[in-house]
This record gives structure tokens, sequence and C-alpha cells, in this order.
């Protein structure tokens, strides 16, 4: 033995007894780079999939719930009696709801035409209808003072050759300028929208309605409900039934069926990392069947192939997770038009779930190989 | 000796073909399902959408301007002009009768209620309920049922041939009534079938049977306008286009889509005297609504079939890499490249047309169940995708197991049959 070889021999048996184990497990993946990385890539892709769909699936109600906004209203609030508003319940709900809701306040009265025609005005904040109410379709909406946004339907009655019209309300008079239509397919086509200060400043009628698109979930949203009921004794305040409830039933279909297609997913893509790893393990019968003849324990031997499988798992689901947040976060940019935020909470599910596939999938061939006899495995039989 | 080389690889080896074979149908049972389930969800999802009420009105031609507040019509009723219930079955007679799941006519009119001596004004909303109507040999029930399924009774629905009457939740707790009341309503005595909540102005009204609002305001058959949910396809640019400016076959292709505004169209043609249009609150948001679950679900599909073929390449690349001893003497024995790979490959086609079969009709029943637990209605899978799921099972495994074969007729027998490498 030259000398070389025993200052490493010596070294050898210094060096703690962590060292052998790390090193059998780094060149095992090295020697055979090409069938660990084929069960690395795997184990990425499986775990890229799964947060992909996890981050869809927690984030999805999100985005439809955005998309449901374009609906308009969730929530009303009006006058007891159809009474009209204290001047401040505007500025109130704003401050209750702190910039979670889009607000718009409408007043209402039944003027005359010119010939006597009796046909509803209402009074309203441009700006902010157009935030609410979406599907209006508006050829050009009021810019300056004294014009009017005129319900299709009205527009006959009140400026068929579009030319400025005069409303009498109580025996005041305003003059009005047509400044587009505005077309709904519901009351709106009928009614004569102003700007609502030009609107009291006319009528001395002040907002009996307010509008309220509120974001969040149901609970959410019932919360505010209750929050606005106490902080404005005067008004009713309630939920628009017909969007709440047809918001609550799409949503919970779309959620059941991204459910049912996770788990098919994730279940296909769990057994793919089992069938590679399992033949992984299998291919390296030999490997174990060396150790065993060569005196290791079966403690041993199950904690050296549970720690490779427990470093792929992790490796692979490390990498998995930052591929699956980009792919959720395509899917998010392609058909929502918005970024799906990545969700972290997601990552403790994707490292367990791929370590105990993992585990699962070098446990069973090991399980199988251990009652085998090690020199009928060297034998190559 | 071909045929009994695959044969007897089979017959001898179940294991390894057991799972190569169960990975197969489990990868294409998951793409079946899938791929019925993105085919069919955008008709699920615009059933569900029509929860949200109906989509088009109908309304008399020429009618004089709706005086409404917060759905409160403050116009006189018997002024303006009506539609004829008589011509409400032709709805169904329309090009896209199929589509349309229900209509729901309406005629408010005015009332008062006696309570404590005291005469009250309310107003009373004739409508049909779940009404039987018939159209040429096709019979269908229809009204506010299916087309306001967020309004919500206690008690007892009226039936649309009685004089029974719903009280409004708001109305009903002022007058201090209850299901199983009598009410004096306009000098009728009616009977008060159940309690009516919809969370908007028919909380303050009476809701009764077409019949008997027509029967008040002393106008048979009068109907003010009618509430129509139809399936529609979200609009795109051919659908906002004025069918006047059309030429002929664009024409065809407009009306012959149920867009929004065709079946408004063929609604306002179907009923005479009649105007219809789409409710854009309702028909401008869902077509939005259902484009993004439905690009969701396709997203998904490519991503369920990405995974699936995945599993089987992977399944079938063990599978063979665990057989270098058998590729080994075969080649030892003098088999070409050529011999060897069609063995695999004829292996690998027959796994995947049994694989592909068994999966298929897996897929389907799987793809029912989640109709059925969803939404419950059927996911009906198309024969036809058959043919295309076997032969993507085919070459997604003739793909997985390609370089894995690649690998084994390149090996050097002498090294596989001693195990090396």
């Amino acid at each position: 033995m030259s000398h070389s070889a025993q200052t490493l021999a010596a070294s050898r048996a210094q060096a703690p007894h962590t060292s052998m184990f790390l090193r059998m497990l780094v060149r095992a993946a090295i020697l055979r780079r090409g069938r660990a990385l084929s069960a690395l890539f795997a184990m990425v892709v499986a775990a890229a999939v799964a947060t992909a769909m996890l981050n869809l699936y927690v984030d999805v109600q999100a985005k439809l719930r955005r998309e449901f906004r374009n609906y308009g209203a969730n929530v009303i609030l009006v006058g007891k009696q159809g009474a009209s508003l204290p001047p401040d319940t505007v500025s109130q709900v704003e401050s209750t709801l702190s910039g979670r809701a889009i607000v718009a306040s409408f007043a209402f009265v039944v003027a005359r035409t010119t010939d006597g025609q009796p046909i509803v005005v209402a009074g309203t904040d441009f700006d902010r209808v157009r935030q609410l109410d979406r599907w209006w379709s508006v050829s050009e909406w009021p810019s300056a003072p004294q014009q009017a946004l005129v319900g299709v339907r009205a527009l006959s009655a009140v400026s068929p050759k579009n030319q400025r019209f005069d409303l009498s309300f109580q025996g005041r008079t305003i003059h009005l300028t047509p400044a587009g239509t505005v077309q709904t397919g519901a009351a709106e086509d009928s009614r004569v929208y102003l700007l609502l200060s030009e609107f009291v400043a006319w009528t001395a009628v002040a907002p009996s309605t307010i509008e309220i698109a509120a974001s969040g979930s149901p609970e959410e949203v019932t919360a505010m409900i209750n929050q606005l009921a106490q902080a404005i004794p005067a008004a009713d305040v309630r939920p628009v039934r017909q969007i709440v409830e047809g918001e609550a039933h799409v949503l919970g279909k779309t959620r059941a069926t991204l459910l049912a297609a996770a788990a098919l997913i994730i279940l296909t893509a769990a057994l793919c990392v089992l069938s590679t790893l399992m033949g992984w393990v299998f291919d390296r019968r030999r490997d174990f069947a060396i150790m065993k003849a060569l005196g290791a324990s079966t403690r041993l031997l199950n904690g050296f192939f549970a720690a490779e499988a427990a470093a792929l798992g992790a490796t692979g689901a490390l990498v998995g997770f930052a591929a699956g947040i980009g792919i959720a976060a395509w899917i998010g940019r392609a058909n929502f038009h918005a970024a799906v935020v990545p969700r972290l909470s997601v990552l403790p599910v994707v490292l367990a779930g791929s370590m105990v596939v993992t585990l699962l999938s070098s446990i069973l061939p090991i399980s199988l190989l251990r009652r085998v006899q090690p020199a009928v495995i060297l034998r190559g039989e | 000796m071909f045929v009994r080389l695959v044969y007897e690889s089979f017959r001898r080896q179940k294991r390894r073909k057991l799972l190569a074979g169960a990975a197969i149908t489990l990868g294409v049972t998951v793409a079946t399902a899938m791929i019925a389930v993105a085919t069919d969800i955008g008709d699920k999802i615009n059933r569900e959408l029509r929860t949200i009420g109906a989509n088009i009105l109908v309304t008399p031609q020429e009618d004089t301007l709706d005086v409404e507040i917060g759905g409160v019509n403050l116009k006189p009723p018997t002024d303006g002009a009506f539609l004829n219930e008589a011509d409400l079955p032709k709805i169904k007679g329309t090009f896209w009768h199929n589509n349309i799941t229900g209509f729901a006519p309406m005629l408010p009119v005015n009332a008062s209620i006696e309570s404590d001596g005291k005469a009250q004004d309310a107003t009373l909303l004739g409508t049909y309920f779940a009404k039987q109507l018939t159209f040429g040999t096709e019979n269908f029930t229809t009204g506010v049922r299916t087309t306001h399924p967020w309004w919500r009774v206690s008690g007892a629905w009226p039936d649309d041939n009685s004089r029974d009457v719903l009280l409004g939740e708001r109305l009903a707790s002022r007058l201090g009534a209850k299901p199983g009341d009598q009410i004096v309503l306009s000098n009728r005595q009616l009977h008060v079938s159940g309690i009516l909540s919809t969370g908007s102005a028919e909380d303050d009204q009476v809701v009764a049977p077409l019949s008997l609002a027509q029967e008040i305001l002393g106008r048979p058959g009068a109907v003010r306008r009618v509430y129509v949910s139809a399936l529609t396809k979200p609009e795109d640019a051919l659908a906002r286009r004025d069918p006047k400016s059309m030429s002929g076959p664009v024409y065809d292709r407009w009306y012959c889509s149920p867009y929004p505004q065709s079946i408004a169209f063929q609604l306002a043609e179907a009923v005479p005297h009649s105007h219809a249009e789409q409710i854009r609150q309702v028909a401008q948001n869902e077509g939005a609504v259902l484009t993004r679950i439905e690009g969701l679900i396709f997203l998904i599909t490519l991503a369920a079939l990405f995974a699936s073929a995945l599993a089987v390449s992977a399944a079938m690349a063990t599978a063979i890499f665990e057989r270098r001893a058998e590729v080994g003497l075969m080649k030892a024995l003098g088999a070409g490249k050529l011999a060897v790979a069609s063995v695999f490959f004829a292996e690998a086609s027959l796994l995947a047309l049994l694989g592909g079969l068994l999966g298929f009709g897996a897929g389907a029943l799987l793809a029912r169940q989640i109709g059925q637990s969803i939404f419950n209605s059927q996911i009906e899978i198309q024969p036809v995708l058959l043919p295309v799921i076997l032969s993507i099972a085919v070459l997604v495994t003739f793909g997985g197991s390609a370089a894995a074969i690649r690998r084994a007729v390149q090996l050097d027998p002498v090294f596989a049959l001693r195990g090396e490498l």
C-alpha cells in the first residue's frame, strides 16, 4: 500500500460517518445522471403542474369575482320609504367601505317634456357610472355644462332631431343639449341623465339611491351590508340578490370543475413520478445487493434510499414550484389579462406532497427487494 | 416468430405489461374526461349563467316611454301599448327555440288592498309561474320559476289557473299577512298562497297569475312585456353589425348564430308588433364570464393532456429499460436493429390500443360522473372522439417509447447480457 493511499485511508477513517453517506448519495446521482435527471425531470414537471393547478384554484375565485363586478352593483342603498338620503351619505358610505367598492348615487324625478309627456330624469356622477355600469352603451358621455345623456327611447320623445330641449319640474324649466345616447335594453333607455349638481340646482331633490359594487367574498359583502346598515340608519341596505346568487352559483360550479380537473391532473403527475422513480430504484438493485453483502443494516439501507428520495423530492418540488408559478402567471395573463398572484401557502402542500410521492416510490421497490438474497441479485437473476 | 415473441412477452411479463397498460389507461382516462368536460363546459356554464335572469326583453313596438324608478312603474297602467298573450307560444317557434330556456310575461296593474277597513294602493304584477303551454306538438312549461330563479317563496307557489296570489315580503309585513290568509284586493276576495322574497321592487307588490291581472285591468290577453331567458354565444364583431347592412351570406350566418342580437331579432319577428332587445347588463357580461371560464378550462385541458402524455412516456421508458437483457439476447442471436425495434413498437401499439379503449370507457364514465355531481346533468361524450383519442394514445406511447427503444437497440449485447450499464 502506497503512502498516499495510507493517508487517504487514514483521512477517511477519521472523517465523520456522514461523509460516506453523503458521498454515496452524490456519487449515485452523478454516475447515473441520465436516470437521475429523468427522475428529477418527472418530479419537477409534476410539482410544476401541481403548483400551477393549486395556485389557479386558489386565485380563480378572485379573478372571476372581478369579472362579475362588471355586472354592476351587488348592494343597493335606498332611503327608507323612498325618501331622499342625508347629503353626506355618499362620503359616509365611502369611508365605511374604504376603497373596497365603486359607489354611485342617483336622484330621480318625473319631469315633463314641452308637450307634457312624463319622463324620468336622473342626476348622477358620470365618471362613477362609467366605472360601475360598464355595460351601458354610450355614444358620447356629457363633458360640458347643461349637457344630458339621453336614453335611446327617450330621444324621440325629447329631441328627435338631436336639438336642444327643455324639461320642466314643478314649474321650473331647464335647458339641455343632448351629448349622446345611452342604450342598455332596460329602464335606462327611457330616461334622461344629468350631472348631479345641475340636477339638484334644478329640482332641489337629493339622491335617493346609492348603487354599490362591493368586491369580496359573500361573507365580506354581507359584513359590509351590516356595517352600512348600522352607519346609515336612514337607509335600507340590501343585496341585489339576482347578481349575488348568480355569482355564487357560477363561481361554485367553476371551482368544483377546476378542483376535479386539478385532482385528476395531480394524480396523473404523481403516478408519472411514481413509475419513473420506481424504475430508477429497481434498476439499482445491484447497488442495494452490494451494500447488503458488505454488511449494511436494513435500517441504514432504508435510510439511504429514503434520504435519496427526500433530496430528490425537495429539489424537484422547489424547482417545480418556481416553474408552476410561472405557468399560473402565464395562464392568468393569457386568460384573465391580469397576473395570478403567487400563493406561498401552496409551497408547503407541494413540498409535502412531493416528499410523500418520492418516499412511497422508493419504499415500494425496496420492500420488494429486501426479501431477496443479495447473491441472487448479484448473479443477475 | 414475430407474433410468438410478442405474444409470449405479454404472457410471461404480466406485471410489467400491467404497469405500463395501467399508466396508458389512466392517461387516456384523464385525457378523455378532460376533453369531454372542456367541450361541454361552455353549454353547462351558459345554463348556470341563466340564474342571473332573463337576457332579452320583448316590449310592444309602439310603446310610450317607461316611467319607472327603482323597479316601480309610475306610468298609468292603461297607457301605452300591449302585446297579445296568444302570440307568446310563438317564441318557441323561432329558429333558436331550443336555446330559449324560458320566458315570463309581465303585466303590472294598479290595485287597492283593504286592510283594517282602510284601502291602500299597491301594484299587482301578473305573470306566469310555471305555465303549461303548447306550440305545435311541443308541450313546455315556462314562467318566473325558470326565468327568475332568485325569487323565493315561503308557503306555496300559486297555480297559474287559480286565483291565488303571492305577497311581497315587505308588503306582507306591513299588512301582517301570512301564507293561507285571505286578502281583499280591488273588491275581490283572494287567497294568499305564499310570501315572496326577491330583494327588489316585487317585495312591495302582489304577484298573481296573469289572467287575474288582466281581469283587474279589464283587458283580456294583455301583456306589458316579456322576459326571455336564452342561451347565447359571446358577442363578436359580426354580432354587433346592423343586420340591414349585411349581404346575403353574411346575414344568413348572423341570423343562424345564437347571438343575443340575432335571437332578439327573431323574437321581434315571431311576436307581432313587438320590439325585442338584449338586456345589456346580463347579456354583455355573460359573454365575458363565459369566455373567461371556457379559456381557463381549455388551458387546463392542455395541462391535463400534457401530464397524461408524460405519464405514459415515463411508464413506457421504464418498461423498456428494464428489458435490456432481453434485447441483448435477441441481438446476440442475430436480430437486427429493425427486428428488435419492431417487436417493441408492436408491443407498444397493442398496449396503447388496449389501454386506449379501456381508458376511453373509463374517461366517459368519469366525465359523466363529473357532470352529474357538479352540474346535475349528463356530459355526453361524442363517439367521434374514440378514433382521435386512440390515435393520440398510440402516438404518445410511440413517442414515449422511441427514446428508450433507440437506446435499447444501440446496446452492446455483451454488456447488456452481463447486466452492466
